[in-house]
């Protein structure tokens, strides 16, 4: 049985980068416990020996030929940059 | 084994060592879209909306990639996983559209392998590779260009690299350098990564830790992106003594991302411990697992050119070059194609056994060649003297048209000017004289002119036929041939 407390949540939210106010952090956890232990039923069936499966269809990667198909397109990139300047996307300094 | 240790005051400390290498994979497009992989294009040029991950966009794997992965598996012996997935590595930042980075994390492409380093005079030592995987790489951010703004170009946005893990094999600053080289050299050949560490195409993060020779690991400390061997070198130099002297201090190591700052030559902590990555993998759902089969894997082998060490090794053994000479031509492609094109060139010009002219060959690339070359800060791909020029010139001092001698000063003109060797020795009249009278005749003179040496000469003093030979080409202007000077100088002064 899962047990997502306060602080887990609190830390998920944040390296989601989701802002959550501390008084929805309790009822959260509550409300990923249940999800999680609806889906930890699946536990029940044994899958050993069983490879994960990967696609629902019966269905192999699709490879790509090595060749420059796109691109040039820096206004259609930066259409939706709330600010883009000399053809950069412009971000508040970040800096480690 | 090496020997390297910190000498702190509690005894003698051993440094371990490990490299992470990100080599950018050589193809026209990207990793998981169509755009081109160039170095140098205007900013988000070569930006697809794939790589700028606009929603909706599904990835497509680029197959040259895989075939690039496995090639380099291959070159270093490693074991080659037919079934591989792509996870997604999930982390915020303003280079990273997608807010993950699609690689690979459980199941990557190639296992276990070996790179053998070359640590000069005959030592060499195998260290061993962890794993490759496949991964895209991030934009590139610019923080100095505005004062209150980054700026950021996705150019290099989902380039494919290759992570190359190594095991803790290394022991000291010069194996580790000495690993990155190899494994540069390797890759170059088999043109997977062209190693050009300025532009970013590899780089090394370096995992340190110190312990007493004996001991258990110590806890390590990576220093990131450090983009040179030599401040690999360096900044190993300074963590090692860094963790060394917290821990006699009675401190002790946190476990941590550090960063190498080389004008000042140290190196720092790049992110407090509250940021410490917590990257949540898991299968990437846009993308099925990666399968091949053997004879791709064979296509691959096929493919791959000779290897350095292969190469190395048929050098002095079949060709009688020296260990050194070949250590250092192989060491950079582009020599070593010179030298084989010198080599195969002059073969054909003079009919004679490449055996019987590689020793040779190799001391005028060597010498000759890497000596103007370094002179005149110059490349060998930027020569002036193409390999096959070089090879004209090599052929007219075998077939006895000039000297050794002469030979050199027909290379400084060749370098200055881009002539060939024939024309500037037609030109300045440079041909050995190989005519036994003409010989004979200017030795008759030096002689005469000579009569207190001649006489010192017969009286015993037998090392004076160094001046007589000297004297004799001095007057034929350095073009008599020596063998035939010796051969008719010593009767003539023996009377």
């Amino acid at each position: 049985m899962s047990n997502i407390d306060k602080a887990t949540v609190a830390k998920i939210a944040r390296l989601a980068r989701i802002k959550i106010e501390d008084d929805k952090l309790e009822p959260l956890a509550g409300e990923l416990n249940n999800i999680l232990g609806w889906v930890e039923q699946l536990d029940e069936v044994n899958t050993d020996d069983i490879q994960p499966m990967s696609s629902v269809v019966n269905a192999k990667l699709r490879w790509r030929q090595d060749e420059v198909s796109d691109g040039d397109k820096q206004e259609s990139v930066l259409k939706n940059a709330p600010n883009a300047e000399y053809g950069f996307f412009a971000v508040p300094k970040v800096i480690e | 084994m090496s020997n390297y240790r910190i000498q702190g005051a509690t005894g003698d400390w051993e440094v371990v060592l490990g490299l992470e290498v990100h080599a950018q994979v050589v193809s026209n497009a990207k990793l998981f879209s169509g755009a081109a992989t160039e170095f140098g294009a205007e900013p988000n040029a070569q930006v697809s909306l794939v790589d700028a991950a606009m929603p909706g966009m599904l990835p497509t794997i680029n197959a040259e990639c895989i075939r690039q992965a496995v090639r380099t598996g291959l070159a270093l012996g490693a074991q080659i996983n037919k079934f591989s997935v792509f996870d997604r590595k999930n982390y915020f930042y303003a280079d990273l559209p997608q807010g993950y980075q699609i690689s690979q994390f459980k199941h990557p492409i190639v296992g276990e392998g070996t790179v053998t380093l070359d640590l000069g005079e005959g030592r060499t030592k195998d260290v061993g590779v962890e794993r490759i995987h496949l991964e895209q790489d991030a934009g590139k951010s610019m923080h100095d260009q505005h004062p209150q703004l980054t700026y950021v170009d996705l150019n290099r946005s989902g380039v494919a690299l290759m992570e190359i893990v190594s095991k803790p094999d290394m022991r000291s600053p010069e194996e580790a350098g000495a690993y990155l080289t190899k494994l540069r050299t390797i890759l170059r050949y088999i043109g997977t990564c062209d190693g050009n560490m300025e532009q970013g195409s590899m780089r090394a993060d370096v995992n340190v830790s110190v312990r007493k020779p004996g001991d258990p690991l110590g806890t390590r400390c990576e220093i990131k992106n450090v983009n040179s061997i030599r401040f690999v070198r360096q900044a190993i130099e300074y963590e090692a003594q860094r963790q060394v002297d917290i821990i006699e201090a009675g401190g002790t190591i946190d476990q941590e991302t550090r960063l190498f700052d080389p004008s000042k030559g140290e190196t720092r902590s790049m992110r407090s411990k509250e940021e410490a990555h917590d990257y949540r993998y898991f299968p990437d759902p846009d993308l099925l697992p990666v399968e091949f089969d053997d004879a791709f894997v064979d296509a691959a082998r096929e493919s791959l050119p000779e290897l350095p060490d292969d190469k190395k090794a048929r050098f002095v053994e079949e060709l009688g070059v020296s260990d050194y000479n070949a250590g250092v031509l192989v060491g950079e492609k582009e020599s070593c194609d010179y030298f084989e094109n010198l080599l195969s060139a002059l073969a054909a010009k003079t009919g004679k056994d490449a055996k019987a002219l590689a020793a040779k060959a190799s001391n005028w690339v060597m010498g000759d060649l890497f000596g103007a070359l370094n002179k005149a800060s110059k490349s060998v791909s930027e020569s002036p003297v193409s390999a096959k020029q070089g090879a004209d010139l090599l052929a007219l001092v075998e077939d006895g048209t000039i000297s050794g001698r002469i030979a050199k000063d027909v290379f400084e003109i060749m370098f200055e000017t881009g002539k060939d060797a024939e024309a500037i020795v037609e030109e300045k009249g440079l041909r050995q004289v190989s005519d036994t009278g003409e010989i004979e005749k200017i030795i008759d003179e030096v002689i005469a002119a000579n009569p207190g040496q001649l006489e010192q000469y017969r009286a015993g003093k037998d090392k004076l036929i160094g001046f007589f030979v000297g004297q004799v080409m001095k007057a034929t202007g350095g073009k008599a041939n020596p063998g035939m000077v010796n051969q008719l100088l010593k009767p003539k002064l023996d009377g």
